[in-house]
C-alpha cells in the first residue's frame, strides 16, 4: 500500500470497513462502495466478509473434527485423532470443572465456541494486506470494481456483529435454561429477592425494585461483556497490526522495524487469541452453570 | 462497525455449528474415548487377574511339591520299615528252619542208634544161641532146651 495514492487514514479506514451488502436508503439492494454507504444502510445490511470468513473457519473446524470423529477408534489414536482428542479432553475437563448439572448441550457448545472463536481469531495472524489486496485484485480483474471500493475484513471476531451474535445466542440459552430449571417464579425471585433481603414484609417490598435493578444490570452485563471483551481485544489487536503495516510504506528503516514489531506482536497475539477463545468458552460454561443451579 | 443483519446471520450460523457438533462430532468422540477407557480398564483388570492367577499357580506348585516330598519321605520310611521287617522275618525263619533241621537230624540219629541197637541185640542173641548151641549140642536135646532158650531170649 503506497502512501502516494491513499493516506494513512484512508488506509486504516479501508481496512476497518466491512464488505457490506444491503438495502440503500432509496430502497434498492447492492454492495456498499464506501463506509458511508454501509452506514446509510442501517440494520438491513449484511457483512459478507464476516459471514464468509466465519463460515469458512467454522467449516474448517467442523470438517476436521467430523473427520476425526467419524474415524475415531478406541485403539491407539494417530495424527488428527490425537490432536482432536487433546482438544476434546481439554474442553471436557473445563466443562466438568465448571458445569455441575447434567446437560448434553454444554460440552459441544463449549467446543464449538472455543474452536470457532480460536479459528476466527487466527485470521488475525494473516498479514493484514494479503487477503484484502487479493480481494481487491479479484474485484478489479473479474468484476471491474474499483479496488479501493472492495472491502475485505478477514477477522470475523473484529466485527461486533459476530461477537454479539454469539454472545446473544449464549444469553438466550442462559435465559431458556433459567426459565426451564427454575420456573418463571424462581427466576423472577432470583432477580428481585436478592441480594437485599429482609424479614419485614414492607422493607422487603421496598427492596424488590432495588434488587431488580442490580440483578437485571448484572444479567444484561453477561452477554454484553462476553461480546465486547472478545470484540475489543481482537479489534485492538487488528488495529495494531494495521498501524504496524503502515510502517512498511515509510522507508527501509521503519519498514524493517515494522517487520520485527509485527513478528513480536504476532507471537504475543497467539496468546491473546487463544486466551480470548478460552475466556469466551469458560464464561459460557459458567453462565450456563448459573442458569442450572439454585441459589 | 454497524450493527446489522450480520448479527442474526452469525447467530444462525453459530446455532447450526453447535447442532452439528452436538450431533456428529461430540458423541462419536465420547463413544471412542469411553470405549478406550473401558478397554484399558479391562486390560488392567485382566493383567491383575493374570498376576493373581500366576500367584495362585505358584502357590499350588509349592503345595504340590511339598506334598510330593512328604509322600516320598513317607514311602521311603515305609520301605525302610518294611525292609527291616523283612530282615527280622528272614532271621526268624532262618532260626526256625535251623531248629527244625537240627531236630530232624537228632531224630534221625536216635533212629539210627535204635536200629543199630536192635541189630546188635539180634546179633548178640544169635551169637549167644550159637554159642549155647555149640556148648549144649552134645549134652542136651535140642528140643528140650528150646523152651529154656526162648525164655532166655525174652529176658534179653
Amino acid at each position: 500500500m503506497s502512501s502516494e495514492t491513499v493516506s494513512s487514514t484512508n488506509y486504516i479506514q479501508h481496512h476497518l470497513t466491512n464488505w457490506t451488502y444491503g438495502q440503500f436508503p432509496d430502497g434498492h439492494w447492492g454492495f456498499a462502495h464506501s463506509a458511508a454507504d454501509a452506514k446509510s444502510m442501517g440494520f438491513m445490511a449484511i457483512h459478507v466478509d464476516t459471514m464468509l470468513w466465519s463460515v469458512l473457519t467454522g467449516l474448517v473446524f467442523l470438517f476436521f473434527f467430523r473427520k476425526a470423529a467419524k474415524s475415531a477408534t478406541a485403539g491407539i489414536p494417530s495424527g488428527l485423532q490425537n490432536f482432536v482428542e487433546m482438544i476434546f479432553e481439554f474442553i471436557d475437563t473445563s466443562v466438568r470443572g465448571s458445569f455441575t448439572a447434567k446437560n448434553d448441550l454444554v460440552a459441544p457448545l463449549a467446543l464449538t465456541v472455543f474452536a470457532w472463536i480460536f479459528l476466527m481469531n487466527l485470521m488475525d495472524l494473516v498479514p493484514v494486506d494479503w487477503i484484502p489486496h487479493f480481494a481487491g485484485w479479484v474485484g478489479a480483474t473479474f468484476f471491474g470494481a474499483d479496488p479501493h471500493h472492495v472491502y475485505m475484513k478477514v477477522v470475523p471476531s473484529t466485527d461486533p456483529n459476530a461477537t454479539i451474535g454469539m454472545a446473544f445466542s449464549v444469553f438466550f440459552l442462559v435465559l431458556y435454561y433459567s426459565f426451564k430449571n427454575k420456573g418463571i417464579g424462581g427466576f423472577t425471585a432470583e432477580l428481585t429477592l436478592m441480594p437485599f433481603q429482609s424479614s419485614n414484609k414492607v422493607v422487603q417490598a421496598l427492596f424488590i425494585p432495588i434488587n431488580f435493578l442490580l440483578e437485571f444490570v448484572s444479567l444484561i452485563a453477561k452477554p454484553i461483556s462476553l461480546a465486547l471483551r472478545l470484540f475489543g481485544n481482537m479489534y485492538a489487536g487488528e488495529m495494531i497490526f494495521i498501524l504496524i503495516a503502515i510502517m512498511f510504506s515509510a522507508g527501509w528503516a521503519l519498514g524493517t522495524l515494522g517487520g520485527f514489531l509485527q513478528l513480536g506482536w504476532a507471537i504475543f497475539h497467539i496468546l491473546i487469541i487463544t486466551l480470548q477463545a478460552f475466556i469466551f468458552m469458560t464464561l459460557t460454561i459458567v453462565y450456563l452453570d448459573m442458569a442450572h443451579s439454585e441459589h | 462497525m454497524n450493527i446489522n443483519l450480520t448479527l442474526i446471520g452469525q447467530s444462525i450460523t453459530f446455532i447450526f455449528f453447535v447442532i452439528f457438533v452436538m450431533k456428529y462430532v461430540w458423541p462419536p468422540l465420547v463413544a471412542a474415548l469411553d470405549e478406550r477407557k473401558k478397554t484399558i480398564a479391562d486390560g488392567l483388570a485382566a493383567a491383575e487377574k493374570g498376576k493373581h492367577d500366576g500367584e495362585l499357580a505358584q502357590q499350588r506348585v509349592h503345595e504340590t511339591l511339598k506334598e510330593a516330598k512328604e509322600k516320598a519321605q513317607e514311602i521311603i520310611s515305609q520301605a525302610e520299615k518294611r525292609a527291616s521287617e523283612i530282615i527280622e522275618e528272614s532271621k526268624d525263619n532262618a532260626r526256625v528252619e535251623g531248629e527244625r533241621i537240627i531236630a530232624a537230624a537228632n531224630a534221625e540219629i536216635e533212629q539210627e542208634v535204635n536200629r543199630a541197637r536192635e541189630q546188635l541185640r539180634g546179633q548178640v542173641v544169635t551169637l549167644a544161641v550159637n554159642g549155647a548151641e555149640k556148648v549144649l549140642k552134645r549134652e542136651i536135646d535140642e528140643k528140650a532146651n528150646e523152651d529154656l532158650l526162648k525164655d532166655l531170649v525174652a529176658q534179653l
